[in-house]
Protein backbone atom coordinates (compact mmCIF):
# COMPACT_ATOMS: atom_id res chain seq x y z
CA UNK A 1 0.00 0.00 0.00
CA UNK A 2 2.75 2.45 1.01
CA UNK A 3 4.75 2.42 -2.36
CA UNK A 4 3.37 4.06 -4.67
CA UNK A 5 5.17 4.93 -7.60
CA UNK A 6 3.41 8.60 -7.87
CA UNK A 7 4.92 9.63 -4.54
CA UNK A 8 7.90 9.77 -6.40
CA UNK A 9 7.10 11.26 -9.33
CA UNK A 10 5.71 14.35 -7.23
CA UNK A 11 8.81 14.82 -6.09
CA UNK A 12 10.57 15.98 -8.74
CA UNK A 13 8.43 18.21 -9.07
CA UNK A 14 8.85 19.64 -5.60
CA UNK A 15 12.83 19.75 -6.09
CA UNK A 16 11.68 22.38 -8.55
CA UNK A 17 10.24 25.17 -6.03
CA UNK A 18 13.12 27.40 -4.68
CA UNK A 19 11.06 27.98 -1.49
CA UNK A 20 11.57 24.20 -0.65
CA UNK A 21 14.89 23.44 1.61
CA UNK A 22 17.24 21.25 0.37
CA UNK A 23 17.15 19.18 3.74
CA UNK A 24 13.74 18.03 3.55
CA UNK A 25 13.88 13.94 2.56
CA UNK A 26 13.03 13.34 -0.84
CA UNK A 27 11.62 9.59 -0.39
CA UNK A 28 9.02 7.95 1.84
CA UNK A 29 6.28 10.41 1.36
CA UNK A 30 3.55 10.24 3.79
CA UNK A 31 1.40 12.74 2.25
CA UNK A 32 2.12 15.20 -0.56
CA UNK A 33 0.42 18.68 -1.16
CA UNK A 34 0.24 19.92 -4.99
CA UNK A 35 -0.88 23.76 -5.79
CA UNK A 36 -3.40 23.33 -2.82
CA UNK A 37 -5.49 26.26 -2.40
CA UNK A 38 -8.62 26.72 -0.29
CA UNK A 39 -11.62 28.98 -0.28
CA UNK A 40 -14.14 30.59 2.46
CA UNK A 41 -16.83 31.61 -0.90
CA UNK A 42 -14.55 33.67 -2.47
CA UNK A 43 -11.98 34.43 0.32
CA UNK A 44 -8.60 32.35 -0.24
CA UNK A 45 -7.18 31.51 2.59
CA UNK A 46 -4.28 29.56 1.49
CA UNK A 47 -2.66 29.44 -2.27
CA UNK A 48 -0.77 26.99 -4.39
CA UNK A 49 0.59 25.29 -1.18
CA UNK A 50 3.41 22.50 -2.07
CA UNK A 51 4.89 20.57 0.64
CA UNK A 52 5.83 17.31 1.13
CA UNK A 53 5.46 15.31 5.16
CA UNK A 54 8.08 12.53 5.16
CA UNK A 55 6.92 9.24 6.87
CA UNK A 56 7.26 9.34 10.84
CA UNK A 57 8.39 12.92 10.88
CA UNK A 58 6.95 15.45 12.72
CA UNK A 59 6.12 18.64 10.66
CA UNK A 60 5.18 21.81 12.73
CA UNK A 61 3.32 24.85 10.97
CA UNK A 62 4.69 27.89 12.24
CA UNK A 63 3.26 31.53 10.97
CA UNK A 64 1.09 34.55 12.05
CA UNK A 65 -2.75 34.35 12.63
CA UNK A 66 -5.01 34.18 9.91
CA UNK A 67 -2.18 32.79 7.58
CA UNK A 68 -3.78 29.48 7.11
CA UNK A 69 -2.26 26.99 8.92
CA UNK A 70 -5.62 25.78 10.46
CA UNK A 71 -7.00 26.01 6.73
CA UNK A 72 -4.47 23.78 5.75
CA UNK A 73 -4.20 21.35 8.55
CA UNK A 74 -8.15 21.18 7.52
CA UNK A 75 -8.19 20.36 3.63
CA UNK A 76 -6.02 17.86 4.36
CA UNK A 77 -7.85 15.33 6.31
CA UNK A 78 -11.15 17.07 4.22
CA UNK A 79 -12.75 18.96 7.75
CA UNK A 80 -12.42 22.12 5.46
CA UNK A 81 -15.42 21.10 3.10
CA UNK A 82 -17.76 20.43 5.71
CA UNK A 83 -17.88 24.66 5.99
CA UNK A 84 -21.30 25.56 4.33
CA UNK A 85 -19.43 27.30 0.66
CA UNK A 86 -16.08 25.70 1.09
CA UNK A 87 -13.95 24.50 -1.79
CA UNK A 88 -10.32 23.63 -2.16
CA UNK A 89 -7.94 22.52 -5.43
CA UNK A 90 -5.32 21.00 -6.44
CA UNK A 91 -3.97 17.49 -5.33
CA UNK A 92 -2.97 16.07 -1.45
CA UNK A 93 -1.58 13.09 -1.76
CA UNK A 94 -1.69 10.31 1.18
CA UNK A 95 0.50 7.01 0.16
CA UNK A 96 0.00 8.70 -3.88
CA UNK A 97 -3.79 7.99 -3.71
CA UNK A 98 -5.65 11.65 -3.92
CA UNK A 99 -7.40 12.33 -0.76
CA UNK A 100 -10.12 14.01 -2.42
CA UNK A 101 -10.93 11.41 -4.88
CA UNK A 102 -11.20 8.81 -1.94
CA UNK A 103 -14.40 8.67 0.57
CA UNK A 104 -13.68 11.45 2.72
CA UNK A 105 -14.89 8.82 6.25
CA UNK A 106 -11.91 6.43 4.50
CA UNK A 107 -9.61 9.42 4.67
CA UNK A 108 -10.32 10.40 8.33
CA UNK A 109 -10.00 7.27 9.99
CA UNK A 110 -6.24 7.18 7.89
CA UNK A 111 -5.62 10.74 8.91
CA UNK A 112 -6.86 11.66 12.78
CA UNK A 113 -7.10 15.11 14.22
CA UNK A 114 -6.77 16.83 17.59
CA UNK A 115 -8.15 19.84 18.13
CA UNK A 116 -7.33 22.84 19.71
CA UNK A 117 -9.68 22.88 22.62
CA UNK A 118 -9.99 19.44 24.05
CA UNK A 119 -13.42 18.08 22.63
CA UNK A 120 -14.13 14.67 24.47
CA UNK A 121 -18.06 13.53 24.34
CA UNK A 122 -19.36 14.74 27.27
CA UNK A 123 -22.10 12.21 27.72
CA UNK A 124 -19.53 9.21 27.38
CA UNK A 125 -17.34 7.69 30.32
CA UNK A 126 -13.33 7.91 29.57
CA UNK A 127 -13.65 4.33 28.37
CA UNK A 128 -16.05 4.93 25.77
CA UNK A 129 -14.59 8.33 24.60
CA UNK A 130 -11.56 6.31 23.57
CA UNK A 131 -13.68 3.60 21.98
CA UNK A 132 -16.06 6.00 20.05
CA UNK A 133 -13.71 5.55 16.74
CA UNK A 134 -14.23 2.00 16.84
CA UNK A 135 -17.48 1.15 17.31
CA UNK A 136 -18.47 4.12 14.97
CA UNK A 137 -16.37 1.94 12.75
CA UNK A 138 -18.23 -1.03 13.53
CA UNK A 139 -15.88 -2.84 16.27
CA UNK A 140 -17.95 -4.22 18.64
CA UNK A 141 -16.05 -7.17 19.86
CA UNK A 142 -15.61 -6.04 23.69
CA UNK A 143 -12.17 -7.98 24.00
CA UNK A 144 -10.39 -6.01 21.09
CA UNK A 145 -12.17 -2.62 22.37
CA UNK A 146 -10.62 -2.79 25.87
CA UNK A 147 -7.24 -4.09 24.59
CA UNK A 148 -7.41 -1.17 21.58
CA UNK A 149 -8.59 1.35 24.04
CA UNK A 150 -5.84 0.60 27.17
CA UNK A 151 -3.27 0.63 24.19
CA UNK A 152 -4.38 3.96 23.08
CA UNK A 153 -4.49 5.60 26.44
CA UNK A 154 -0.65 3.81 27.37
CA UNK A 155 0.44 5.38 24.13
CA UNK A 156 -1.23 9.06 25.15
CA UNK A 157 0.36 8.73 28.44
CA UNK A 158 -2.76 8.76 30.20
CA UNK A 159 -3.27 4.74 31.23
CA UNK A 160 -1.81 5.24 34.59
CA UNK A 161 -3.73 8.49 35.62
CA UNK A 162 -6.93 6.86 34.30
CA UNK A 163 -6.73 3.18 34.60
CA UNK A 164 -8.84 3.27 37.70
CA UNK A 165 -11.91 5.82 36.59
CA UNK A 166 -12.21 4.37 32.96
CA UNK A 167 -16.36 4.42 33.51
CA UNK A 168 -16.40 7.82 35.15
CA UNK A 169 -16.80 11.12 32.37
CA UNK A 170 -14.22 12.31 30.26
CA UNK A 171 -15.20 16.00 31.10
CA UNK A 172 -14.37 15.12 34.55
CA UNK A 173 -10.43 15.46 33.97
CA UNK A 174 -8.19 18.41 34.00
CA UNK A 175 -7.60 20.26 30.42
CA UNK A 176 -3.88 18.48 30.07
CA UNK A 177 -5.88 15.04 30.60
CA UNK A 178 -8.59 16.23 28.39
CA UNK A 179 -6.71 16.77 25.04
CA UNK A 180 -4.43 13.71 25.90
CA UNK A 181 -7.63 11.77 26.00
CA UNK A 182 -8.64 12.96 22.53
CA UNK A 183 -5.40 12.11 21.83
CA UNK A 184 -5.68 8.35 22.50
CA UNK A 185 -9.44 8.61 21.26
CA UNK A 186 -7.49 9.83 17.92
CA UNK A 187 -5.31 7.18 17.84
CA UNK A 188 -7.50 4.26 18.50
CA UNK A 189 -8.91 3.93 15.21
CA UNK A 190 -5.08 3.14 14.49
CA UNK A 191 -4.66 6.54 11.77
CA UNK A 192 -1.71 6.94 10.06
CA UNK A 193 -1.36 10.22 10.64
CA UNK A 194 -2.10 12.87 13.37
CA UNK A 195 -2.82 16.46 12.56
CA UNK A 196 -2.71 18.33 15.78
CA UNK A 197 -3.82 22.28 15.99
CA UNK A 198 -2.54 23.98 18.42
CA UNK A 199 -3.12 21.05 20.56
CA UNK A 200 -1.42 22.31 23.70
CA UNK A 201 -2.41 26.23 23.26
CA UNK A 202 -5.29 25.82 25.85
CA UNK A 203 -2.97 24.07 28.28
CA UNK A 204 -0.09 24.66 31.60
CA UNK A 205 3.60 24.59 31.08
CA UNK A 206 3.65 20.90 32.56
CA UNK A 207 0.70 19.34 30.30
CA UNK A 208 2.55 20.88 27.77
CA UNK A 209 5.57 19.47 28.51
CA UNK A 210 3.88 15.54 28.67
CA UNK A 211 2.35 16.07 25.49
CA UNK A 212 5.79 17.04 23.37
CA UNK A 213 7.07 14.21 25.24
CA UNK A 214 4.36 11.80 23.88
CA UNK A 215 5.19 13.52 20.26
CA UNK A 216 8.39 11.97 20.14
CA UNK A 217 7.11 8.80 21.17
CA UNK A 218 4.13 9.10 18.91
CA UNK A 219 6.25 9.93 15.67
CA UNK A 220 8.12 5.94 15.60
CA UNK A 221 4.78 5.31 14.75
CA UNK A 222 2.56 7.96 12.65
CA UNK A 223 3.07 11.09 10.70
CA UNK A 224 2.45 14.27 12.81
CA UNK A 225 1.65 17.49 11.49
CA UNK A 226 1.62 19.99 14.24
CA UNK A 227 0.22 23.79 14.11
CA UNK A 228 2.19 25.76 16.76
CA UNK A 229 2.24 29.52 17.54
CA UNK A 230 4.98 28.68 20.50
CA UNK A 231 8.25 29.08 18.69
CA UNK A 232 10.19 27.17 21.07
CA UNK A 233 7.62 24.39 20.66
CA UNK A 234 8.25 23.54 17.24
CA UNK A 235 11.80 24.36 17.55
CA UNK A 236 11.70 21.76 20.48
CA UNK A 237 9.39 18.67 18.92
CA UNK A 238 9.62 19.18 15.26
CA UNK A 239 12.06 17.72 12.50
CA UNK A 240 10.70 19.71 9.89
CA UNK A 241 9.04 23.75 9.95
CA UNK A 242 6.59 25.29 7.44
CA UNK A 243 6.40 28.89 7.79
CA UNK A 244 3.49 29.97 6.31
CA UNK A 245 2.60 33.45 5.64
CA UNK A 246 -1.02 35.79 3.96
CA UNK A 247 -1.98 31.54 2.64
CA UNK A 248 1.04 31.00 1.17
CA UNK A 249 3.93 28.67 2.10
CA UNK A 250 7.25 30.93 2.53
CA UNK A 251 9.63 28.98 3.36
CA UNK A 252 10.03 24.91 4.28
CA UNK A 253 13.22 23.37 5.44
CA UNK A 254 14.64 21.06 8.74
CA UNK A 255 13.72 23.00 11.57
CA UNK A 256 17.27 23.63 13.18
CA UNK A 257 17.75 25.64 9.50
CA UNK A 258 14.40 27.50 9.57
CA UNK A 259 15.34 28.75 13.19
CA UNK A 260 19.10 29.11 12.83
CA UNK A 261 19.71 30.34 9.22
CA UNK A 262 16.49 30.35 7.20
CA UNK A 263 17.20 31.09 3.66
CA UNK A 264 14.16 33.70 3.89
CA UNK A 265 14.06 37.49 5.37
CA UNK A 266 10.84 36.85 6.01
CA UNK A 267 11.05 33.58 7.92
CA UNK A 268 14.04 35.25 9.80
CA UNK A 269 11.66 38.32 10.56
CA UNK A 270 9.11 36.25 12.55
CA UNK A 271 10.80 33.67 13.95
CA UNK A 272 13.74 35.89 15.76
CA UNK A 273 9.89 38.01 16.91
CA UNK A 274 10.47 40.67 14.49
CA UNK A 275 6.75 40.67 13.31
CA UNK A 276 3.94 38.70 13.84
CA UNK B 1 -22.52 34.20 38.75
CA UNK B 2 -20.73 37.38 37.41
CA UNK B 3 -23.42 38.85 35.73
CA UNK B 4 -25.49 38.40 38.95
CA UNK B 5 -23.02 40.29 40.84
CA UNK B 6 -22.09 43.04 39.09
CA UNK B 7 -25.88 43.38 38.44
CA UNK B 8 -26.43 43.66 42.42
CA UNK B 9 -23.58 45.62 42.74
CA UNK B 10 -24.48 48.47 40.12
CA UNK B 11 -28.43 48.48 41.99
CA UNK B 12 -26.41 48.74 45.42
CA UNK B 13 -24.51 51.64 44.00
CA UNK B 14 -27.53 53.27 42.40
CA UNK B 15 -28.95 52.82 45.84
CA UNK B 16 -26.88 55.53 47.14
CA UNK B 17 -27.58 57.82 44.76
CA UNK B 18 -30.67 59.95 44.54
CA UNK B 19 -33.26 57.72 42.11
CA UNK B 20 -34.69 59.12 38.91
CA UNK B 21 -38.48 58.92 39.87
CA UNK B 22 -39.60 57.28 36.54
CA UNK B 23 -36.77 54.56 36.82
CA UNK B 24 -38.14 53.88 40.63
CA UNK B 25 -42.07 53.88 39.41
CA UNK B 26 -40.43 51.28 36.95
CA UNK B 27 -38.49 49.06 39.09
CA UNK B 28 -41.10 48.73 41.93
CA UNK B 29 -44.13 48.49 39.66
CA UNK B 30 -42.81 45.54 37.62
CA UNK B 31 -42.07 44.16 41.05
CA UNK B 32 -45.32 44.28 41.86
CA UNK B 33 -46.58 42.61 39.02
CA UNK B 34 -44.25 40.40 39.79
CA UNK B 35 -45.30 39.38 42.74
CA UNK B 36 -48.86 40.07 41.62
CA UNK B 37 -48.50 36.34 39.60
CA UNK B 38 -46.77 34.38 42.66
CA UNK B 39 -49.89 35.68 44.55
CA UNK B 40 -52.67 34.65 41.95
CA UNK B 41 -50.72 31.51 41.48
CA UNK B 42 -50.85 30.72 45.52
CA UNK B 43 -54.57 32.58 46.03
CA UNK B 44 -55.99 30.05 42.81
CA UNK B 45 -54.16 26.70 44.58
CA UNK B 46 -56.19 28.21 47.97
CA UNK B 47 -59.25 28.58 46.75
CA UNK B 48 -59.22 25.16 44.48
CA UNK B 49 -57.94 23.68 48.05
CA UNK B 50 -61.10 24.88 50.03
CA UNK B 51 -63.76 24.33 47.75
CA UNK B 52 -62.66 20.34 47.13
CA UNK B 53 -62.43 20.00 51.52
CA UNK B 54 -65.90 18.54 51.21
CA UNK B 55 -65.20 16.05 48.71
CA UNK B 56 -61.13 15.06 49.93
CA UNK B 57 -62.99 15.02 53.46
CA UNK B 58 -65.32 12.59 52.08
CA UNK B 59 -63.43 10.11 49.75
CA UNK B 60 -60.11 10.77 50.88
CA UNK B 61 -57.22 9.30 49.15
CA UNK B 62 -59.77 6.61 48.18
CA UNK B 63 -60.99 9.45 45.41
CA UNK B 64 -57.64 9.20 42.92
CA UNK B 65 -58.38 5.24 43.00
CA UNK B 66 -62.15 4.98 43.19
CA UNK B 67 -63.71 4.21 39.27
CA UNK B 68 -66.76 5.13 40.16
CA UNK B 69 -68.64 8.70 38.84
CA UNK B 70 -71.90 8.77 39.70
CA UNK B 71 -73.61 12.66 40.10
CA UNK B 72 -77.07 10.66 41.20
CA UNK B 73 -75.58 9.06 43.96
CA UNK B 74 -73.31 12.03 44.49
CA UNK B 75 -70.13 9.25 44.44
CA UNK B 76 -67.09 10.30 42.82
CA UNK B 77 -63.50 8.67 41.85
CA UNK B 78 -61.08 10.67 39.58
CA UNK B 79 -59.27 7.44 38.30
CA UNK B 80 -60.90 6.89 35.16
CA UNK B 81 -59.72 10.74 34.36
CA UNK B 82 -56.63 10.38 35.64
CA UNK B 83 -55.82 7.23 33.13
CA UNK B 84 -58.07 8.84 30.62
CA UNK B 85 -55.53 11.52 30.83
CA UNK B 86 -51.96 9.69 31.23
CA UNK B 87 -52.77 6.85 27.85
CA UNK B 88 -54.00 9.92 25.63
CA UNK B 89 -50.57 12.01 26.69
CA UNK B 90 -48.36 9.31 26.53
CA UNK B 91 -50.02 7.59 23.36
CA UNK B 92 -49.51 11.07 22.20
CA UNK B 93 -45.70 11.33 23.05
CA UNK B 94 -45.22 7.68 21.48
CA UNK B 95 -46.38 9.21 17.82
CA UNK B 96 -45.23 12.78 17.92
CA UNK B 97 -41.51 12.46 20.09
CA UNK B 98 -40.14 10.21 16.55
CA UNK B 99 -41.77 12.36 14.47
CA UNK B 100 -40.72 15.46 16.48
CA UNK B 101 -37.15 14.26 16.59
CA UNK B 102 -36.85 13.51 12.66
CA UNK B 103 -38.45 16.90 11.70
CA UNK B 104 -36.13 18.46 14.32
CA UNK B 105 -32.75 16.50 13.04
CA UNK B 106 -33.70 17.59 9.16
CA UNK B 107 -34.06 20.98 9.86
CA UNK B 108 -30.48 20.83 11.62
CA UNK B 109 -28.46 17.71 9.43
CA UNK B 110 -30.06 17.85 6.19
CA UNK B 111 -32.32 20.17 4.71
CA UNK B 112 -30.57 22.99 2.38
CA UNK B 113 -30.91 26.17 3.57
CA UNK B 114 -34.19 27.13 0.97
CA UNK B 115 -36.15 24.77 3.58
CA UNK B 116 -34.77 24.75 6.21
CA UNK B 117 -36.76 28.39 6.95
CA UNK B 118 -40.63 27.25 5.14
CA UNK B 119 -40.80 23.57 7.08
CA UNK B 120 -39.67 25.76 10.36
CA UNK B 121 -42.26 28.52 9.69
CA UNK B 122 -44.80 25.56 9.09
CA UNK B 123 -44.07 23.89 12.15
CA UNK B 124 -44.31 26.91 14.29
CA UNK B 125 -47.43 27.58 12.74
CA UNK B 126 -48.85 24.55 13.75
CA UNK B 127 -48.25 25.69 17.44
CA UNK B 128 -50.50 28.69 16.76
CA UNK B 129 -53.54 27.08 15.52
CA UNK B 130 -56.52 27.04 18.13
CA UNK B 131 -57.07 24.10 19.62
CA UNK B 132 -61.16 24.00 18.63
CA UNK B 133 -60.14 23.76 14.92
CA UNK B 134 -57.96 20.60 15.52
CA UNK B 135 -60.86 19.22 17.61
CA UNK B 136 -62.89 19.94 14.63
CA UNK B 137 -60.98 18.74 12.25
CA UNK B 138 -60.20 15.98 14.30
CA UNK B 139 -64.28 15.03 14.78
CA UNK B 140 -65.09 15.53 10.93
CA UNK B 141 -62.12 14.46 9.21
CA UNK B 142 -60.01 12.12 10.96
CA UNK B 143 -62.79 10.24 13.17
CA UNK B 144 -64.63 9.48 10.70
CA UNK B 145 -61.41 7.87 8.82
CA UNK B 146 -60.05 6.39 11.98
CA UNK B 147 -63.55 4.73 12.11
CA UNK B 148 -64.06 3.83 8.54
CA UNK B 149 -60.13 2.66 7.64
CA UNK B 150 -57.66 3.17 10.44
CA UNK B 151 -59.03 1.02 12.94
CA UNK B 152 -60.71 -1.95 11.09
CA UNK B 153 -57.56 -2.40 9.15
CA UNK B 154 -55.35 -2.52 12.56
CA UNK B 155 -58.06 -4.77 14.66
CA UNK B 156 -57.75 -7.35 11.50
CA UNK B 157 -54.20 -8.07 11.69
CA UNK B 158 -53.40 -6.73 14.95
CA UNK B 159 -56.84 -7.48 17.04
CA UNK B 160 -55.10 -10.10 18.73
CA UNK B 161 -53.49 -7.80 21.10
CA UNK B 162 -55.94 -6.30 23.80
CA UNK B 163 -54.86 -2.68 23.15
CA UNK B 164 -56.68 -3.02 19.36
CA UNK B 165 -60.06 -4.87 20.65
CA UNK B 166 -63.25 -3.79 20.22
CA UNK B 167 -65.32 -2.19 18.04
CA UNK B 168 -64.18 0.68 15.89
CA UNK B 169 -65.83 3.87 17.05
CA UNK B 170 -63.90 6.26 15.62
CA UNK B 171 -63.94 8.60 19.13
CA UNK B 172 -62.35 7.45 21.33
CA UNK B 173 -58.44 6.89 23.51
CA UNK B 174 -56.37 6.77 20.01
CA UNK B 175 -57.84 9.88 18.41
CA UNK B 176 -57.38 11.60 21.33
CA UNK B 177 -53.87 10.28 21.04
CA UNK B 178 -52.84 11.25 17.17
CA UNK B 179 -54.86 14.51 17.72
CA UNK B 180 -52.89 15.55 20.87
CA UNK B 181 -49.41 14.28 19.25
CA UNK B 182 -50.56 16.70 16.25
CA UNK B 183 -50.81 19.72 18.92
CA UNK B 184 -47.55 18.93 20.93
CA UNK B 185 -45.38 17.88 17.77
CA UNK B 186 -44.36 21.47 17.09
CA UNK B 187 -43.32 22.86 20.31
CA UNK B 188 -41.17 19.54 20.82
CA UNK B 189 -39.87 19.77 17.05
CA UNK B 190 -38.95 23.38 17.64
CA UNK B 191 -37.20 23.38 20.81
CA UNK B 192 -35.29 19.76 20.32
CA UNK B 193 -34.07 21.99 16.33
CA UNK B 194 -32.78 24.80 18.67
CA UNK B 195 -31.06 22.37 21.30
CA UNK B 196 -29.55 20.47 18.44
CA UNK B 197 -28.55 23.97 17.19
CA UNK B 198 -26.96 24.97 19.83
CA UNK B 199 -24.48 21.69 20.05
CA UNK B 200 -20.58 22.81 19.81
CA UNK B 201 -19.45 22.23 16.14
CA UNK B 202 -16.61 21.00 17.76
CA UNK B 203 -18.48 18.12 18.96
CA UNK B 204 -19.62 17.45 15.30
CA UNK B 205 -16.35 17.73 13.82
CA UNK B 206 -14.87 15.47 16.87
CA UNK B 207 -16.91 12.76 15.87
CA UNK B 208 -16.23 13.27 12.19
CA UNK B 209 -12.27 13.61 12.69
CA UNK B 210 -12.53 10.32 14.06
CA UNK B 211 -14.06 9.03 10.27
CA UNK B 212 -17.62 9.14 11.53
CA UNK B 213 -20.40 9.05 8.78
CA UNK B 214 -22.97 12.15 9.24
CA UNK B 215 -25.63 10.12 10.49
CA UNK B 216 -23.22 8.92 13.37
CA UNK B 217 -22.18 12.60 14.04
CA UNK B 218 -25.82 13.39 14.42
CA UNK B 219 -26.22 10.25 17.18
CA UNK B 220 -23.27 12.19 18.94
CA UNK B 221 -25.36 15.47 18.62
CA UNK B 222 -28.32 13.69 19.98
CA UNK B 223 -26.35 12.33 22.99
CA UNK B 224 -25.07 15.34 23.61
CA UNK B 225 -28.51 17.72 24.08
CA UNK B 226 -30.50 14.88 25.82
CA UNK B 227 -31.24 16.52 28.13
CA UNK B 228 -32.48 19.46 26.68
CA UNK B 229 -34.56 17.15 24.22
CA UNK B 230 -35.78 15.48 27.14
CA UNK B 231 -36.94 18.57 28.62
CA UNK B 232 -38.94 19.30 25.06
CA UNK B 233 -40.90 16.32 25.40
CA UNK B 234 -41.93 16.33 29.49
CA UNK B 235 -43.07 20.65 28.18
CA UNK B 236 -44.63 18.50 25.01
CA UNK B 237 -46.00 16.01 28.00
CA UNK B 238 -47.47 19.24 29.87
CA UNK B 239 -49.07 20.30 26.98
CA UNK B 240 -50.81 16.94 26.36
CA UNK B 241 -51.79 16.95 29.75
CA UNK B 242 -53.60 20.21 29.75
CA UNK B 243 -55.36 19.90 26.53
CA UNK B 244 -58.83 20.50 26.67
CA UNK B 245 -61.17 21.11 23.73
CA UNK B 246 -59.34 18.85 21.08
CA UNK B 247 -59.46 16.21 22.96
CA UNK B 248 -63.17 16.65 24.26
CA UNK B 249 -64.52 16.65 20.99
CA UNK B 250 -62.71 12.77 19.60
CA UNK B 251 -62.17 11.24 23.03
CA UNK B 252 -65.86 10.16 23.52
CA UNK B 253 -66.30 11.48 26.87
CA UNK B 254 -66.68 8.02 28.83
CA UNK B 255 -65.74 7.57 32.17
CA UNK B 256 -64.84 4.20 31.68
CA UNK B 257 -60.89 2.25 31.69
CA UNK B 258 -60.98 0.37 29.14
CA UNK B 259 -57.63 -1.92 27.65
CA UNK B 260 -58.44 -1.33 24.37
CA UNK B 261 -57.50 2.05 22.64
CA UNK B 262 -60.75 2.16 20.09
CA UNK B 263 -62.86 2.45 23.58
CA UNK B 264 -64.14 5.96 24.47
CA UNK B 265 -62.28 7.39 27.74
CA UNK B 266 -62.25 10.72 29.31
CA UNK B 267 -59.61 13.18 30.57
CA UNK B 268 -59.36 15.29 33.58
CA UNK B 269 -59.59 18.64 31.61
CA UNK B 270 -62.42 16.92 29.50
CA UNK B 271 -64.65 16.13 32.21
CA UNK B 272 -64.22 19.49 33.68
CA UNK B 273 -64.65 21.49 30.32
CA UNK B 274 -67.65 19.21 30.07
CA UNK B 275 -69.51 18.76 33.50
CA UNK B 276 -69.09 22.25 35.22
CA UNK B 277 -71.89 23.53 34.25
CA UNK B 278 -74.31 20.59 34.75
CA UNK B 279 -73.11 20.14 38.28
CA UNK B 280 -75.62 20.96 40.65
CA UNK B 281 -74.97 19.47 43.92
CA UNK B 282 -71.84 20.87 46.14
CA UNK B 283 -70.69 17.68 46.52
CA UNK B 284 -70.34 17.62 42.53
CA UNK B 285 -68.37 20.89 42.41
CA UNK B 286 -65.91 19.77 45.14
CA UNK B 287 -65.47 16.60 42.95
CA UNK B 288 -64.49 18.28 40.33
CA UNK B 289 -62.81 20.87 41.60
CA UNK B 290 -60.42 18.68 43.43
CA UNK B 291 -59.63 16.88 39.56
CA UNK B 292 -58.74 20.44 38.80
CA UNK B 293 -56.62 20.82 41.99
CA UNK B 294 -55.12 17.34 40.86
CA UNK B 295 -54.78 18.55 37.10
CA UNK B 296 -53.59 21.92 38.52
CA UNK B 297 -50.47 20.31 40.59
CA UNK B 298 -49.54 17.70 38.03
CA UNK B 299 -48.80 20.12 35.50
CA UNK B 300 -46.98 22.83 37.61
CA UNK B 301 -44.81 19.53 38.76
CA UNK B 302 -43.98 18.62 34.78
CA UNK B 303 -43.74 22.33 33.70
CA UNK B 304 -41.12 23.26 35.71
CA UNK B 305 -39.15 19.68 35.69
CA UNK B 306 -39.04 20.59 31.67
CA UNK B 307 -38.29 24.34 32.52
CA UNK B 308 -35.53 23.14 34.53
CA UNK B 309 -34.06 20.48 32.27
CA UNK B 310 -34.12 22.89 29.44
CA UNK B 311 -32.49 25.99 31.33
CA UNK B 312 -30.02 23.89 32.59
CA UNK B 313 -28.74 23.21 29.21
CA UNK B 314 -28.45 26.11 27.86
CA UNK B 315 -27.16 27.69 31.14
CA UNK B 316 -24.50 25.55 30.61
CA UNK B 317 -23.45 26.54 27.36
CA UNK B 318 -23.34 29.91 28.18
CA UNK B 319 -21.04 28.53 30.87
CA UNK B 320 -19.12 26.73 28.00
CA UNK B 321 -19.05 30.10 25.67
CA UNK B 322 -17.79 32.14 27.74
N1 LIG C 1 -15.29 30.12 8.70
C1 LIG C 1 -14.61 31.03 7.99
N2 LIG C 1 -15.25 31.83 7.10
C2 LIG C 1 -14.59 32.75 6.37
N3 LIG C 1 -13.27 32.97 6.45
C3 LIG C 1 -12.57 32.22 7.31
C4 LIG C 1 -13.19 31.21 8.12
N4 LIG C 1 -12.24 30.62 8.89
C5 LIG C 1 -11.09 31.23 8.55
N5 LIG C 1 -11.27 32.18 7.62
C6 LIG C 1 -10.23 33.03 7.02
O1 LIG C 1 -9.23 32.21 6.45
C7 LIG C 1 -7.95 32.69 6.75
C8 LIG C 1 -7.11 31.58 7.36
O2 LIG C 1 -7.66 31.20 8.60
P1 LIG C 1 -7.04 30.06 9.49
O3 LIG C 1 -8.00 29.74 10.56
O4 LIG C 1 -6.58 28.96 8.62
O5 LIG C 1 -5.78 30.81 10.10
P2 LIG C 1 -4.72 30.26 11.16
O6 LIG C 1 -3.40 30.42 10.53
O7 LIG C 1 -5.11 28.92 11.63
O8 LIG C 1 -4.89 31.32 12.30
P3 LIG C 1 -4.75 31.12 13.86
O9 LIG C 1 -3.30 31.06 14.15
O10 LIG C 1 -5.36 32.34 14.43
O11 LIG C 1 -5.47 29.87 14.23
C9 LIG C 1 -8.12 33.87 7.68
O12 LIG C 1 -7.87 35.04 6.95
C10 LIG C 1 -9.55 33.82 8.11
O13 LIG C 1 -10.07 35.12 8.17
MG1 LIG D 1 -5.82 28.13 13.52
Amino acid sequence: MRDYPGTRQTFIEMDTIPENGKGIPVDHNKIVAEKVSAFFGKVQAIRDIQINIPENSIVAIIGPSGCGKSTFLRSINRMHELIHGTRVTGKILLDGEDVYSLDPVLIRKKIGMVFQKPNPFPTMSIFDNVAAGLRMGGTHDRKNIAEVVERSLQQAALWSEVKDSLSKSGVGLSGGQQQRLCIARALAVNPEVLLMDEPASALDPIATAKIEELLFELKKRYTIVIVTHNMQQAARVSDYTAFFYMGELIEYDITKKIFTAPSIKQTEDYVTGRFG
Amino acid sequence: MESVLITRNTFKASKGRLQNPGDFLFKNLTRFFAALILVLVVLMAYEMMRTSALSWNKFGFNFFIRSVWDPVQDEYGALPFIYGTLVSSLLSLIIAVPLSLGIAVFLTEVAPRWLERPVSFFVEMLAGIPSIVYGVWGFFVMVPWLRSTVEPFISKYLGFIPLFRGAPYGVGMLAAGIILSIMILPIIASISRDVLKAVPRSQTEASLALGSTRWQATRIALAYSRSGIFGAVVLGLGRAIGETMAVTMVIGNRPTISASLFEPGYTMASVLANEFTEATSEMYISALVEIALTLFIITIIINSFARLLIWSVTSNERAQKA
